[in-house]
C-alpha cells in the first residue's frame, strides 16, 4: 500500500518548485541586493538544504550563474543558535524553518541588526562580549580547594534550567525595537542570563557585580522598552520579559541600598 | 544625562507628580460639568489659593514636565518599530506610547502657552478661564485638537503607569503584568472621560460670557 501512495508522489513533487529571494551583500561594506532563486521541490526540505542547493548548483532565476549563497549552520536541530536569519519578517533558525510550513516566494534576508559578514552570515561578537561584561559564569576557582558548593533547591532549578536554554542566537536582539544603530542597548539574552547566574546559589555571590554593570554606562537595563518581540520570538520560549522584570526588581533594590546602606 | 539613573528618573517623574497631576487636573474640570461656571470658578480659586502655588508649579509641574518631555523626545527617537513583523498588542503600545508622547508633547507645550502663560500675561484671569476655554473649544480646529491631544496625554499616562510597574520590578510575572494592563485601561478609560466630559460642558452657552476674550486669542494664536 505504501508503494501506490509514493509512486504519484514523486511524480508530481518531480514538477514542484520552491521560489527564494534572498537579500544577498557581497562584504561587510557593499550594499545588499536582492536574488531570486528557483529551486526544485524535495519532500521534508528546510530552509538549510535550500542553501545547500544552491551551493550545490549555483544558478538563479534568470538562469545566470552565481556566486553560491552564504551562510552559517552546526547542529541543524535548534540548539547551536547559528544558522538564524529573517526568513518571512521573522527572526528565526534556518534549520527549523521547514518549507512545507512556509508561505511563498521565502524572503530569506541576514539579521541586519548585527554586521552583515556576507549573504546571510553575520557578526554575532556582541552577545558574546555582552555575555563577558556581565559575567554570565560561576567563578569556582580558587587557590585551594573551595569544596562543595551550596544546593539548589530543585524547584529553583526547573525553572532556572529554562533560562539555561538560551543559545545566544540573537534572535531577541533582531526582534527588539530597542536593539539599533541609535542605542547601546545590551539586549534581552544577556540580561536574561544575568539572571539566570544571580539565581545559582553560588552564582549568588557575585550578584551585586553582575547587578551594578546593568547599571552602568549607556547599554544597560533602561534601555528595554517593553515591547515585548523577545519573549514572542525566541525559539526555545525563555520567559525574558519575566527575567527582565525580575532583575528590574533586583536593580532598583540594589539602587536604593547603594543610597542608603552605604 | 543618559543611562540607568536618568531613565529611573523619567520613570519616577512620569507617575509622581506627572500622573497625579493629570488625574488633579482631569478633576477639577470636571467641576465644569458638574458645577457649571460657578463650580470651574470656585475649583480654580482653590487650587490657587494653595500656599506657595508658584513654587508647586515649578517643581511639581513644570519641571518634571520638561524633564519627562524633553527626555521622552530622545526615547522617541531611539526606538525603531517593527510593527509590520510583530503585529502583537505590546508591540503596538510600545510604538503608540511613543506616538502619544510627542503628540502630548506638542499638545502640552500648546496648551500651556494658550492658558497659563496667557494669565502669566495678563490677557486672562483665573475667574474668565471659562470663558475663554469656551472660545477655544467652539472652534472645531482646536476642538478636535484638544479631542487628540487629550486622548495622547491620557493613553500615554495610563501605559505609563503600566511601564513604571514593569520597569520597577512590581508587576514581574506575565500574570501580575496582563492583571496590571486591564486596571491601567480602566484608568485611561475613567481619567478620559472625566477630560470629555469637561471639554463638552466648556462649549455650553453657560461658559460664553466673554466675548472680548476671543478677539485678543485670536490675535495671539490665530
Amino acid at each position: 500500500m505504501a508503494e501506490t501512495t509514493t509512486v504519484p508522489q514523486t511524480t508530481q513533487t518531480a514538477a514542484r518548485r520552491v521560489k527564494f529571494v534572498i537579500t544577498r551583500q557581497d562584504n561587510m561594506e557593499s550594499k545588499p541586493y536582492i536574488e531570486e532563486f528557483d529551486l526544485p521541490y524535495r519532500p521534508g526540505m528546510n530552509v538549510i538544504s535550500a542553501l545547500m542547493e544552491i551551493q550545490r548548483n549555483p544558478v538563479n532565476a534568470e538562469g545566470g550563474t552565481t556566486a553560491p549563497v552564504c551562510w552559517e549552520s552546526n547542529c541543524l536541530e535548534e540548539v547551536c543558535g547559528a544558522c538564524s536569519m529573517v526568513i518571512n519578517g521573522k527572526p528565526r533558525q534556518a534549520c527549523s524553518a521547514l518549507v512545507d510550513q512556509l508561505e511563498q516566494p521565502i524572503r530569506v534576508a541576514p539579521m541586519s541588526t548585527f554586521p552583515v559578514v556576507r549573504d546571510l552570515v553575520i557578526d554575532r561578537s556582541r552577545m558574546f562580549n555582552a555575555l563577558k561584561k556581565v559575567k554570565a559564569w560561576i567563578p569556582i576557582d580558587g587557590t585551594y580547594d573551595l569544596g562543595p558548593g551550596p544546593r539548589m533547591p530543585e524547584k529553583k532549578r526547573q525553572w532556572a534550567y529554562e533560562l539555561s536554554k538560551c543559545m545566544t542566537c540573537g534572535v531577541c536582539l533582531e526582534a527588539c525595537p530597542n536593539v539599533n544603530d541609535k542605542t547601546d542597548f545590551i539586549g534581552p539574552a544577556a540580561l536574561s542570563q544575568v539572571r539566570l547566574f544571580n539565581a545559582h546559589p553560588t552564582g549568588e555571590m557575585n550578584a551585586d557585580d553582575r547587578l551594578d554593570t546593568l547599571m552602568e554606562g549607556t547599554d544597560g537595563i533602561e534601555g528595554c522598552g517593553n515591547s515585548q518581540n523577545c519573549v514572542r520570538a525566541c525559539p526555545k520560549g525563555i520567559p525574558l520579559t519575566t527575567s527582565i522584570a525580575e532583575l528590574n526588581k533586583q536593580t532598583t533594590k540594589r539602587m536604593f541600598k547603594r543610597w542608603f546602606a552605604q | 544625562m543618559k543611562g540607568y539613573y536618568a531613565r529611573k528618573v523619567h520613570s519616577l517623574l512620569g507617575l509622581v507628580p506627572l500622573s497625579l497631576f493629570l488625574i488633579e487636573h482631569a478633576i477639577t474640570n470636571y467641576a465644569a460639568f458638574d458645577g457649571g461656571q460657578a463650580g470651574f470658578q470656585k475649583a480654580v480659586r482653590s487650587l490657587n489659593d494653595l500656599p506657595l502655588v508658584f513654587f508647586l508649579e515649578l517643581f511639581f509641574i513644570w519641571l518634571p514636565l520638561l524633564f519627562h518631555g524633553v527626555y521622552g523626545l530622545y526615547i522617541a527617537y531611539q526606538a525603531q518599530p517593527n510593527i509590520g513583523h510583530f503585529n502583537t498588542e505590546r508591540n503596538w503600545r510600545y510604538v503608540l506610547q511613543r506616538v502619544s508622547g510627542v503628540v502630548a508633547f506638542v499638545f502640552i507645550v500648546w496648551h500651556v502657552y494658550s492658558t497659563r502663560f496667557q494669565i502669566s500675561l495678563g490677557n486672562v484671569t483665573h475667574d474668565e478661564l471659562g470663558g475663554w476655554m469656551h472660545d477655544m473649544v467652539t472652534q472645531p480646529g482646536y476642538f478636535v485638537f484638544f479631542l487628540v491631544g487629550v486622548i495622547a496625554t491620557t493613553f500615554h499616562f495610563a501605559n505609563g503607569v503600566w511601564a513604571f510597574l514593569v520597569s520597577w520590578g512590581i508587576t514581574v510575572g506575565p500574570r501580575a503584568q496582563r492583571i496590571s494592563s486591564y486596571i491601567c485601561m480602566g484608568l485611561f478609560v475613567a481619567v478620559t472621560a472625566l477630560f470629555m466630559l469637561s471639554l463638552f460642558a466648556f462649549r455650553g452657552e453657560e461658559f460664553a460670557n466673554t466675548a472680548s476674550v476671543v478677539t485678543t486669542l485670536k490675535t495671539l494664536i490665530g
